[in-house]
């Protein structure tokens, strides 16, 4: 295949990552403070309220297994007893240790100062920093996050996750930063926070315009970038968000659809899909060309909200620091019980008149993937609209089979097409 | 005096029962009665008792049923437990049961709970998050809490209070039950041949489906056999199971791990009965005491935290120390996220403390049992050997 070609927003974030990483792997030299820490429930404004960088080894896994070396990651690691049922993020972290920890920039991580186990919509999160914990034998900071198993979350969930921010993570961050904490810089990150949000949720609403000038699968996981990962709170993330949304809005004037990696607009869009489920990452681009190349345009997607449901309307609140950073960890996508997730994937079927729901699930995430088969049954049956099922991994080579997801992809562009002549013949 | 074969007979026909007769039974016995299914691997048991309930453990559908409707909401590589569940669900097997509690224990159990809620919208279905925070005064807040929800959420079912001394009654119920449970266990760690697993494992998994009264009588019942008792001791090694808490081996493979050489000393089986170590206070505030026992008087299980790198595994250690067991089968259900993600920490303290260990995994439908045979025989013979 040919060098993707790379939109301005996407050379912008690329810096940031970038840059980012540079500071972590040149923490012996500046004497930064290290975390490692998970996307969803993510503390970044708390962490930069200590100086403390974020390293996300779920993102570190991505990036190995879009650059092609997760694969031999995860067999290292199954060589040393993992098993092979288990969470492939977790064994590419685990396996990159074994190879050297070589990060992205072709320096060693350093080990972290501190494992922030920001405990929110996945069980193997727990687990994955007790195994890190094993190697580096560095403090580990526990925020529980309790589960909307009620569809909703209570006082006491909120009251629980608060009283822990005051009382474990803080103190906690504090000793290892050395830095007292001061509410008033988190207020300041927070409303940085609100500002970028605004932009994201702008640019991912978009997706209900015709033709639709994002794909907010294949694109939508570079727009999250920055507010998911290390850049959330920070000034360059709400530079990000306003480039993007130029860009977007670009794209809105001149009439024409996403960029592809091949460098064209996908104008022609013959098929509007709802997706759910996280993205194959060893294969991300052949993956996405099966899209493209049929004139599949995404407009909505859940993966897109495990870092945060700001789409469904909430901000971090200046005004409220440590209740919004609660009501943001309880609100994460996979954090939400299976009938919600139904409503949601439900609204975005209708709110953004797609063709149907599309369900990619994943062999190691059971957070996601336990229960979208019932998923898809409910929203099928709620929006009359024909949904589909492929199966892949996230960062295992060996679970993506192209031609059995482009088989399954063509016959379910076949079916929605059958659908709509039916709907044209009752016409 | 019924004899351990006559008792144990008696369980395994409760146990084959995937219709729950018994349990109907004693639903229809009187107007009113509610019955509350639960899920591993741990409920506070005394709630649903004090609210005049029966808990019902539900454990999937074992091998005696084939999955046909279950597996079309699950795909290959989700662990079987859940199917099977769905399986019972959807053949109107679980049609009198009142009310669902699904614990903490993995995704994929967290899950489910919503799938009960959209599959079956006229039975109260509940998910019970217990806390990975074990300080009293911020876990211990939350539990407590959620304890009280949990208490409201069986008032409104029922339709009537549950008063703090229906609590402290059904506390000492189960605490005689432990007791009663323990003394079990202690018997076939002391003589293994007079106690064997399969007898044991019967007494515990078809416990969870009676009311707690009848239970603890068997369990007297068959102490009190066993002792009268004389059976041959054989040249068996001592081991123990950890990492089948939640989806249960078939009844075979339990045996088969017995029949290869091993006795089984310690376990980790369906967990529910011993997931509290000691007393629970019957004086003083019983929510409060609940969620003490939970947060400080409860063993280390792959759904729980262990805040202290240096505490990971201990208690496994420390269990096999105290039965003097001398290996470890380290048996899990396949694509068992909890265990599984667990296993090399846990197989690294046993290594570290010159533990001898083996791992396998199963299903709850696992037909094949030569290879377990094999393999446990395997070990037991290294361990006669070498240890």
């Amino acid at each position: 295949m040919s060098e993707a070609v790379k939109e301005p927003s996407m050379l912008l974030q690329k810096d940031m990552i970038a840059k980012n990483y540079d500071a972590i792997t040149s923490k012996h030299e500046t004497g930064r403070k290290v975390s490692s820490t998970f996307v969803p429930g993510n503390l970044n404004e708390l962490l930069m309220c200590f100086d403390i960088l974020n390293n996300l080894p779920e993102i570190n896994a991505i990036q190995n297994g879009m650059r092609k070396l997760s694969g031999g990651y995860i067999m290292e690691a199954e060589k040393s007893g993992h098993s092979e049922d288990v969470c492939t993020y977790v064994k590419a972290d685990i396996g990159m240790m074994g190879r050297g920890n070589i990060a992205p920039n072709g320096k060693p991580f350093p080990d972290p100062d501190v494992l922030l186990l920001s405990y929110t919509g996945c069980y193997t999160f727990m687990k994955w920093f007790e195994l890190l914990r094993a190697e580096y034998k560095c403090p580990t900071l526990m925020l529980h996050v309790p589960y909307e198993g009620d569809g909703h979350s209570t006082k006491n969930m909120r009251d629980y996750v608060v009283k822990q921010l005051k009382e474990v993570i803080i103190p906690g961050l504090e000793q290892v930063s050395g830095v007292k904490f001061d509410i008033d810089r988190l207020r300041e990150y927070l409303a940085n926070s609100a500002k970028a949000e605004d932009d994201l949720v702008w640019c991912l609403d978009q997706g209900k315009r015709k033709p639709s000038p994002i794909d907010s699968y294949f694109g939508g996981v570079y727009y999250i970038g920055p507010i998911f990962t290390a850049f959330r709170g920070r000034q360059d993330a709400i530079d990000y968000y306003k480039a993007l949304r130029l860009e977007i809005q670009a794209r809105i004037d001149a009439g024409q659809g996403p960029m592809t990696p091949e460098g064209k607009s996908l104008d022609d869009q013959n098929y509007r899909l709802v997706v759910e489920g996280p993205p194959n990452w060893t294969s991300f681009r052949e993956f996405w060309k099966m899209f493209y190349d049929e004139g599949a345009v995404v407009v909505a997607s859940s993966y897109t909200k495990v870092g945060g449901m700001y789409d469904l309307g909430f901000r971090h609140d200046p005004a409220n620091p440590l209740e919004s950073l609660a009501d943001y960890c309880l609100g994460c996508y996979t954090n939400r019980n299976l009938p919600t997730r139904v409503d949601i994937l439900t609204k975005y079927v209708e709110e953004y008149e797609a063709d149907g729901i599309l369900i990619n699930s994943i062999k190691s995430c059971n957070s996601f993937s336990a229960g979208q088969l019932m998923i898809m049954k409910e929203v099928e049956k709620r929006t009359g609209k024909p949904g589909a099922f492929i199966e892949t991994d996230l960062v295992d080579p060996r679970y993506f089979s192209a031609a059995n997801v482009k088989n399954r992809l063509e016959s379910y562009f076949q079916m929605i097409e059958q659908k709509r002549q039916g709907a044209h013949r009752a016409a | 005096m019924a004899s351990t074969a006559e008792l144990i007979a008696a369980c395994q026909t409760r146990f084959e029962d995937i219709d729950f007769k018994d349990a109907r039974a004693w639903k229809a016995a009187q107007p009113g009665r509610k019955v509350v299914g639960f899920l591993p691997v741990y409920v506070p048991l005394e709630m649903i008792h004090a609210a005049g309930c029966l808990p019902l453990g539900i454990f999937g559908g074992g091998d005696q049923m084939e999955v046909i409707h279950g597996d079309a909401y699950y795909q290959s590589y989700i662990c079987r437990i859940p199917r099977s569940t769905i399986e019972l669900g959807v053949t109107n097997r679980l049609d009198f049961v009142d009310g669902m509690i699904f614990p903490f224990v993995c995704d994929v159990i967290r899950n489910l709970s919503g799938m009960w809620k959209l599959m079956f919208p006229n039975v109260w279905s509940k998910f019970f998050d217990t806390p990975q925070n074990f300080d009293p005064e911020i876990g211990g807040v939350y539990y407590q809490a959620e304890l009280q929800e949990l208490r409201q959420g069986l008032e409104t079912l029922t339709g009537r209070a549950i008063t703090d001394d229906d609590l402290r009654r059904s506390i000492a119920l189960y605490n005689e039950n432990r007791d009663l449970v323990r003394a079990v266990y202690a018997l076939r760690a002391r003589q293994p041949w007079k106690a064997p697993t399969s007898d044991v494992y019967l007494l515990m998994r078809v416990g969870l489906t009676m009311p707690v009264e009848e239970h603890n009588q068997l369990l007297r019942d068959y102490m009190a056999a066993a002792a009268a008792e004389d059976r041959p001791k054989r040249d068996n090694v001592r081991i123990a199971i950890f990492g089948s808490f939640c989806e249960q081996p078939p009844l075979n493979l339990i045996k088969s791990i017995e029949m290869a050489g091993c006795y089984v000393v310690e376990d980790d089986y369906s967990l529910v009965n011993r997931f509290i170590t000691e007393a629970i206070p019957t004086d003083g505030d019983p929510i409060a005491a609940l969620s003490l026992a939970y947060l400080q008087k409860s063993v280390e299980t792959s759904c729980k935290y262990v805040p202290k790198e240096e505490d990971k595994g201990v208690f496994h250690v420390e269990r096999v120390r105290a039965v003097a067991a001398e290996g470890v089968i380290y048996a899990t259900p396949s694509f068992c996220d909890p265990a599984l993600l667990d296993r090399p920490m846990i197989c690294a303290r046993l290594s570290e403390a010159k533990i001898p260990y083996i791992a396998f995994k199963y299903a709850e439908n696992s037909g094949q049992m030569q290879p377990i045979r094999e393999q446990a025989g395997t070990f037991a013979d290294s361990i006669k050997l070498w240890s």
